[in-house]
């Protein structure tokens, strides 16, 4: 039994620390709100020389090898820097399900181009109803000889905008039983008869709308086995959804660090305002969140890695925790900070604008909660 | 990081379940089955029960878990105690009586009693032969314990005693009782506290039960009228009373044998709504999930603490904020559990169509207790936010 991080995770967090103080300020993460692409490819150039998006896959893929545990304790730290850009929907989102179920060739091609760098990717899984289950993929492929052909349209497909290639989960047989029948495919996000729109967001994220019209891809794209891509699915959802945990442990973390100075030093009636107990106890129950925040990250990152019987059960309670928590944590920086932390000026909306998006990110608390309850056998 | 067992508290693990089979089954059969009628909780034939099942646990060599081998305990490490709570709720079987004397008396004398007072204490409270009590608090002495006014004289070889104290758990079966009383009345309040060991049965203590809200009375008030106490039950120095008791309730437990005690509950609840039909109710499935999870967060936040502990590295906020939290949730799932019996709720103990013979009551009723004993929830929160967080003070 051991819940510390390793020396090398230690090491990796407190550089990653030091790169993102230095070259992901504030002044970036705004300055990507209004940004067009929504990310610096100089940036993505220097993480990729830092071996960021090449921690966790295989070496023969291109990768350096780490765990994927490793690579939350990495995204804990981006999500605390609130690190715009591409990185969970390429090496989470798109480089799971490609390590998942890909080809060696396709890993080979795909991984190595990722973990150099070279590629931007996504994963265009939900649709108008917003949902991730499997009775809610109507996007259709079908099958023409060497090649499908895609229909429909994707929503909230995050960096659509700048990907090169997306992963395209799709309908390719109509079928009782709502798992089966659905098809993952690579496909080249140039290709005719794709429109991609972005999406204006509260937090300047890119999310956007993927219109596939007779999108034509070769049959040699499909990413793992002609109508039962949901298994992928649900395996890359519990791993994108721990790391969307990771990523909001970070931000929470910084809303309280933040506040908890502000509350040393700010003087009202004579006295820190940190000092008085209706503010002590806001924090102690933030405290309480946080903890949590990171018990329940860390093991569900865990279970994943370890493909724990417990794995889906233990990322949506982590799920869950997070987004109550880490929602509640921002409402509380702004609360505590008053009048500054309502102000557009103060960092402090960012991460209450990031909170209320994550919270939606692959399913809310309560979506994750009735997860759970058919966990236990309720 | 890593949440798998080593392959000896895996072995310890099969020790405790090989014994489990052959002695749960001579645990009455009212312990299992929630519908079937149990003695009071409060009476002295729960107590006695409990007596029983301690020695038994005791024999096998069950208790006293955390202590060392030299003082009669198993010097077991701290993933083992871990492995003895997991195994013993998954059982649903009791845990050792005398717990306030385990848990908070005997850590104490360990850590600053003479070794006369280890030789004489240790064993038979180990073996609950004699019971032990505590009596820190008082009417004017709630959160703010060095406010205590139990005076002690000093008279030769002894000490004169008088005053009261209250919320003494246990206080009507025990033998001894640890006690602060104040013996410098010039000095700062925190440091004219001494800490004593008391003969519950000596001349001049007169214990009188308060009956709870639960309609038993589990606590009581203690009184003390010249009592005489020798010298040698002093525990530490003279007037580091206060800081002896703080001590003491850092030994509250851990908590991680609680974490499985919370499954049983999400447990019994979800079977209590599939007996209603309530489970198909999403307002209930929520709220059954919610709790679930809440359960697991304090189990594995305790873990990380416990990790840390294991690591020799010190303590961090993890360490305290569960302990108001893991409180506030029994009472959130107690009240929860009233709720899904609508009208049923109001009935009771020995009650016609009362739910489970009133247990879900008794739990509703008792876990309003559990925000106040050991430290309020707000003084908990205070701690918090004081010593984890280092907020300053008011």
């Amino acid at each position: 039994m051991n819940f510390e991080l390793g020396e090398e995770q230690v090491m990796l967090k407190t550089s990653a620390r030091e790169f993102l103080d230095k070259e992901c300020q504030k002044k970036h993460v705004r300055a990507m709100m209004d940004d067009e692409k929504g990310y610096s490819p100089e940036l993505w150039k220097k993480m990729a020389g830092l071996g960021w998006q090449a921690l966790a896959f295989p070496e023969q893929y291109g990768g350096i090898g780490s765990s994927y545990l490793d690579l939350i304790v990495l995204l804990e730290e981006m999500g605390r820097a609130l690190v715009p850009g591409p990185f969970l929907s390429t090496v989470v989102h798109a480089g799971r399900a490609i390590l998942n179920a890909g080809s060696e060739e396709q890993k080979k091609d795909y991984l190595t181009k990722i973990s150099n760098g070279d590629i931007v990717m996504t994963l265009a899984l939900t649709e108008e109803k917003g949902s991730i289950e499997p009775e809610d993929i109507h996007v259709k492929a079908t099958h023409h000889g060497d090649h499908y052909t895609i229909n429909g349209k994707k929503l909230f497909v995050p960096d659509a905008n700048v990907a090169d290639a997306m992963v395209v989960v799709a309908r390719t047989k109509d079928s009782a039983h709502k798992e089966d029948g659905i098809t993952l495919f690579l496909v080249d996000a140039k290709s005719k008869g794709i429109k991609t729109e972005v999406l204006k967001t509260m937090t300047g994220e890119k999310l956007c709308e993927v219109a596939f019209d007779n999108v034509s891809v070769p049959a040699a794209n499909v990413l793992g086995q002609v109508d039962k891509g949901w298994s992928v699915v649900k395996q890359v959802l519990e791993e994108a959804t721990v790391a969307e945990c990771a990523w909001m442990t970070g931000g929470a973390r910084w809303v309280i660090e933040t506040a908890l100075e502000y509350a040393k030093t700010r003087i009202q009636f004579g006295h820190p305002i940190g000092s008085f107990q209706a503010i002590q106890h806001k924090f102690a129950d933030m405290a309480v969140e946080v903890e949590g925040c990171t018990s329940m990250t860390y093991y569900a990152a865990w279970a994943v890695m370890e493909n724990d019987p417990n794995r889906a059960l233990a990322a949506s309670m982590a799920k869950a925790w997070c987004s109550d928590s880490y929602k509640h944590i921002t409402f509380e920086g702004v609360q505590i900070h008053g009048g500054i932390g309502f102000t557009w000026d103060h960092d402090m909306h960012l991460y209450f604008k990031r909170a209320k998006s994550s919270e939606v990110t692959f399913g809310d608390a309560a979506y994750h909660r009735e997860k759970v309850a058919q966990l236990i056998n309720m | 990081m890593d949440f798998s067992y080593s392959a000896k508290e895996e072995a310890f693990r099969q020790e405790i379940r090989d014994w489990l089979s052959k002695n749960a089954k001579e645990l009455p059969r009212w312990w299992f089955d929630r519908a079937l009628k149990r003695p009071d909780l409060d009476a002295r034939e729960f107590h006695d029960f409990g007596i029983r099942w301690h020695k038994k646990l005791y024999d096998a060599g069950f208790v006293g878990l955390n202590w060392p081998k030299e003082y009669g305990g198993r010097g077991a490490t701290l993933l083992e105690q871990v492995v003895f709570s997991e195994e013993m709720a998954h059982a649903r079987v009791p845990g050792p009586s005398n717990q306030i004397g385990i848990g908070w008396c005997g850590p104490t004398i360990i850590a600053f009693g003479t070794e006369e007072q280890k030789k004489r204490f240790l064993l038979p409270m180990l073996k609950a032969d004699e019971i032990w009590c505590q009596g820190f608090s008082e009417p004017e002495a709630g959160s703010d314990l060095a406010n205590c006014q139990t005076k002690g004289v000093e008279d030769g070889d002894y000490w004169v005693v008088n005053g009261q104290k209250v919320w003494t758990s246990g206080g009507h079966y025990s033998d001894w009782a640890i006690l602060i009383v104040r013996t410098e009345p010039q000095a700062p309040k925190h440091r004219g506290l001494t800490f004593f060991l008391l003969d519950m049965h000596a001349p001049g203590v007169t214990v009188r039960p308060l009956r709870q809200m639960t309609g038993g009375a589990e606590f009581n008030e203690t009184f003390m009228d010249n009592v005489r106490i020798h010298k040698s039950m002093q525990v530490g120095e003279r007037g580091r009373g206060f800081y002896v008791a703080m001590g003491t309730l850092e030994f509250e437990r851990s908590g991680i044998g609680a974490a499985i005690g919370r499954e049983n509950q999400i447990k019994d609840m979800v079977q209590l709504a599939k007996e209603t039909g309530k489970n198909k109710d999403p307002l209930v499935r929520q709220k059954l999930a919610q709790y679930f999870i809440e359960g697991n967060v304090v189990k594995y936040t305790g873990l990380r603490a416990l990790s840390r502990q294991l690591h020799g590295l010190t303590p961090g906020p993890e360490s305290m904020v569960m302990s108001a939290f893991g409180m506030e949730w029994n009472q959130r799932t107690s009240d929860f559990a009233m709720q899904m019996q609508g009208p049923y709720s109001r009935l009771i103990r020995d009650s016609k169509y009362a739910v489970d013979d009133g247990r879900w009551q008794y739990s509703f009723l008792r876990s309003r207790g559990n925000t106040i004993e050991t430290g309020t929830s707000e003084i908990k929160r205070n701690v918090i936010a004081q010593r984890g967080l280092g907020l300053p003070r008011e």
